[in-house]
């Protein structure tokens, strides 16, 4: 895959990392991290799957097999929240990131950080959690390791999961292949799990039924795949939400994506949450969704066969990729918003960490 | 959901809009005091749909955007104590300081805490007596009550390590200065509505008696916003000056007589610096003699004098008094952007510049580099 480099310096990229520390913004998914990634990390470990900077890499074996390889570590805070824990959505996030990939999950490894002091009940907690997660997904938990540090030194636990799959012949999901006239499809309500986490935070924890999505993908997006063979990229809205995704695509892809405002798949109780703390749901993360970027033949169908299933029932087509639009060009990596009453603005890219106002 | 979906419609909204371009027979100038409803009027595009007949201005109703770098500089003085605890609100990290903000202090090691609610940072103080827990209480009015009620419940919990860092703010005064000003050209003020919730509309008279300027006290949702901007233009077209109230569901004349109470207690009026504004003559609130055993500036005396530095490109004080819309500043989206903000209105969520960056029509990038 190339990368447009134009669109990737539309990203902001151009700005020099900041300070002479890692603030909390470099690991915020915003324009920030994407210039660790950039200037940081990429010179220094680059490799062609690093640079195609997607969930996780697809290495082609010697038999002629594709391997889906990703990694990932868990930090959140609080360790349990409405609808999940830090186990269960250590197996869902990677499991879902191989999804992503179009693969079918083998096997996870489990790395544990311990501080000193951590109740062992609460650890066992997250790893019956955890296991039950993973039989869910239908992956075992193949390796391991577990690490003590002193009290004070790690946030109770840490949790690092990678995880392999592979990928059947003929999927490609790559931001490289999304082209215009692509539809956009969420597989259901947005948020829940960012607003589901942020409910429990210490001192903001407000009253609200609202749970968080964290679920395993592999299965609906086998089901997806079925339905739609020629689906062109996934993504899963985690960190900085759907508004990072369509960001992410439109630059790596360079492309102009279009959303249509009164679309958007938000619980009214999401939506109520979000007002009062005067957050916008678009960059709250969700934990089992995903997004698909299909050719216009196929969204009929690719729809239908999402609604027949219990786990994306509220499927909805968001917006598109933009050609040429009443006489105006399409801007590679832009993000475009129809308003609900017909205006059309920018989306602006996700700044930091979602940090309710004062009033 | 109730009580925004029917203030959101999109046909009242054109129907109220198409109303005001109807009914005004010249164009008028009208400046929305508060922040938040800049950034409803952008993310709405309301601005534009009433072009022909209203121009808005934004006002300097940006709590975050008038606090004085000293005042941040010294909080940051204060969160680099090794035994200090740093309570703020969110929106008041990002925002640059001297010598960077609170995340980069953070980063530095200073123990900066996000609370939602001053109570929390009382409930800190109480939860960590070997910690010397530190408010920065920013504000206008709509969020004194609540500060005045932590350090009251401080005091009632007989806590000796919970202060506050004050820059708390007035509407009226900053009104004042702004129609005094030779420069101004503003027919009429939608007055903030949250903050008539808690003060009423009384101390408005007196402006709208000596400069002879509408006042709306006004809610925060585009219908309305404008069903203000339509009663204010009525008020115009007719000649006449008075003070009215759109935000019916939350304001009344006489404000919330309780928090009135709760803030007069504990706070009384004082001359104020306002960020790129300067000393606004009673537009601020300090503690009371009878608490000022609570106030940080006073019991952390140790950090002496903070200079403040600002950039001198940064415009914001133009901005915050109508005078420069964000656009026209020439470092708008080149050298201040909201990842790396010049001054406070462009990280601020109630920042005027904040809010055309964020909302910039389509159109409005096609011509920008």
């Amino acid at each position: 895959m190339t990368i447009d480099a134009a669109a990737l310096a539309s990203l902001t990229c151009l700005a020099p990392v900041e300070g002479d520390r890692i603030t909390l913004l470099h690991g915020a998914g915003t324009g920030a991290s994407a210039r660790l990634f950039e200037q940081v990390l990429l010179p220094r470990l680059r490799s062609a799957p690093l640079e195609e900077r997607h969930d996780g890499a697809v290495l082609s074996l010697p038999g002629g097999d594709r391997l889906a390889f990703t990694t990932d570590t868990y930090v959140v805070s609080p360790l349990e929240f409405p609808g999940g824990d830090i186990g269960s959505l250590a197996v869902h996030g990677t499991v879902n990131d191989l999804a992503m990939c179009g693969a079918r999950p083998l096997a996870l490894s489990c790395a544990l950080v311990l501080e000193e002091g951590l109740p062992l009940a609460t650890l066992e907690r997250v790893l019956d959690s955890m296991a039950a997660a993973a039989r869910a997904a239908g992956v075992q938990v193949v390796t391991g390791d577990t690490k003590v540090v002193e009290r004070g030194k790690g946030d109770a636990l840490f949790v690092n999961t990678a995880g392999v799959g592979l990928v059947p012949a003929g999927r490609e999901f790559r931001p490289a292949r999304v082209q215009v006239g692509d539809r956009i499809v969420v597989s259901g309500s947005l948020a829940r799990h960012g607003v589901a986490v942020l409910s429990q935070r210490e001192g903001l924890a407000f009253e609200s039924d609202i749970t968080s999505d964290s679920a395993p993908l592999a299965s609906l997006v086998e089901a997806m795949c079925t339905a739609a063979p020629d689906i062109h990229c996934l993504r899963d809205p985690t960190r900085g939400g759907l508004g990072a995704v369509l960001h992410e695509i439109a630059a790596a892809a360079g492309v102009e994506i279009e959303v249509d405002e009164a679309s958007l798949p938000f619980d009214p109780a999401v939506r109520a949450a979000c007002e009062l703390l005067g957050l916008d749901p678009l960059f709250l993360a969700s934990e089992g969704r995903c997004v698909a970027f299909v050719p216009p033949a196929l969204e009929p169908a690719l729809l239908a066969a999402m609604r027949s299933r219990p786990d994306a029932v509220g499927a909805v087509t968001v917006g598109e990729v933009v050609g040429t639009n009443a006489g105006r060009r399409p801007v590679p990596g832009r993000v475009v918003i129809r308003t609900q009453i017909g205006g059309r603005r920018l989306l602006e890219r996700p700044l930091g960490e979602p940090l309710p106002r004062i009033c | 959901m109730k009580f925004v979906d029917e203030y959101r419609d999109p046909a009242a909204i054109l129907a109220l809009a198409s109303r005001i371009r109807d009914e005004a027979t010249q164009r008028w100038t009208l400046m929305e005091v508060c922040g938040g409803q800049t950034h409803a009027i952008l993310a709405s595009g309301l601005d534009s749909m009433i072009e022909s007949a209203v121009e808005l201005l934004h006002g300097p109703g940006c709590p975050v955007c008038v606090t004085p770098v000293e005042t941040l500089d010294r909080a940051q003085a204060l969160a680099a104590l090794s035994d200090v605890m740093l309570c703020s609100f969110g929106d008041m990290l990002r925002v640059p300081g001297s010598n960077g903000n609170l995340f980069d202090a953070r980063a530095r090691g200073a123990d900066v805490r996000v609370v939602y609610s001053p109570l929390d940072a009382v409930r800190l103080a109480a939860a960590n007596p070997e910690r010397r827990v530190v408010f920065l209480a920013v504000g206008f009015e709509t969020t004194v009550p609540a500060v005045a009620a932590a350090v009251r419940h401080a005091r009632a919990r007989g806590l000796s390590n919970f202060w506050l860092l004050t820059s708390h703010v007035r509407v009226p005064p900053a009104l004042a200065a702004i129609l005094s000003a030779p420069e101004t050209r503003i027919d009429a003020f939608l007055a903030a509505g949250h903050v008539c919730s808690i003060m009423g509309t009384q101390e408005y008279e007196p402006l709208v008696a000596r400069y002879r300027v509408p006042i709306v006290a006004t809610g925060f949702e585009p219908r309305d916003i404008l069903e203000g901007v339509l009663l204010a233009v009525r008020q115009l077209e007719r000649g006449q000056a008075r003070v009215e109230i759109q935000y019916r569901r939350a304001v009344r004349p006489e404000g919330n007589p309780a928090a009135r109470a709760l803030v007069e207690e504990v706070f009384e009026i004082v001359d104020r610096p306002w960020r790129g504004i300067g000393v606004v003559s009673s537009g601020g609130l300090a503690l009371r003699a009878d608490w000022s055993a609570f106030d940080a500036e006073r019991v952390f005396a140790e950090l002496g004098e903070i200079s403040a530095l600002e950039p001198p490109e940064c415009r914001a004080g133009d901005v915050l008094r109508g005078l420069l819309r964000p656009p026209a500043c020439p470092e708008f989206g080149r050298g201040c952007t909201p990842e790396r903000p010049l001054g406070a209105p462009m990280v601020s969520s109630e920042g005027a510049c904040a809010a055309y960056y964020r909302y910039r029509p389509v159109d409005c990038l096609e011509a920008s580099p």
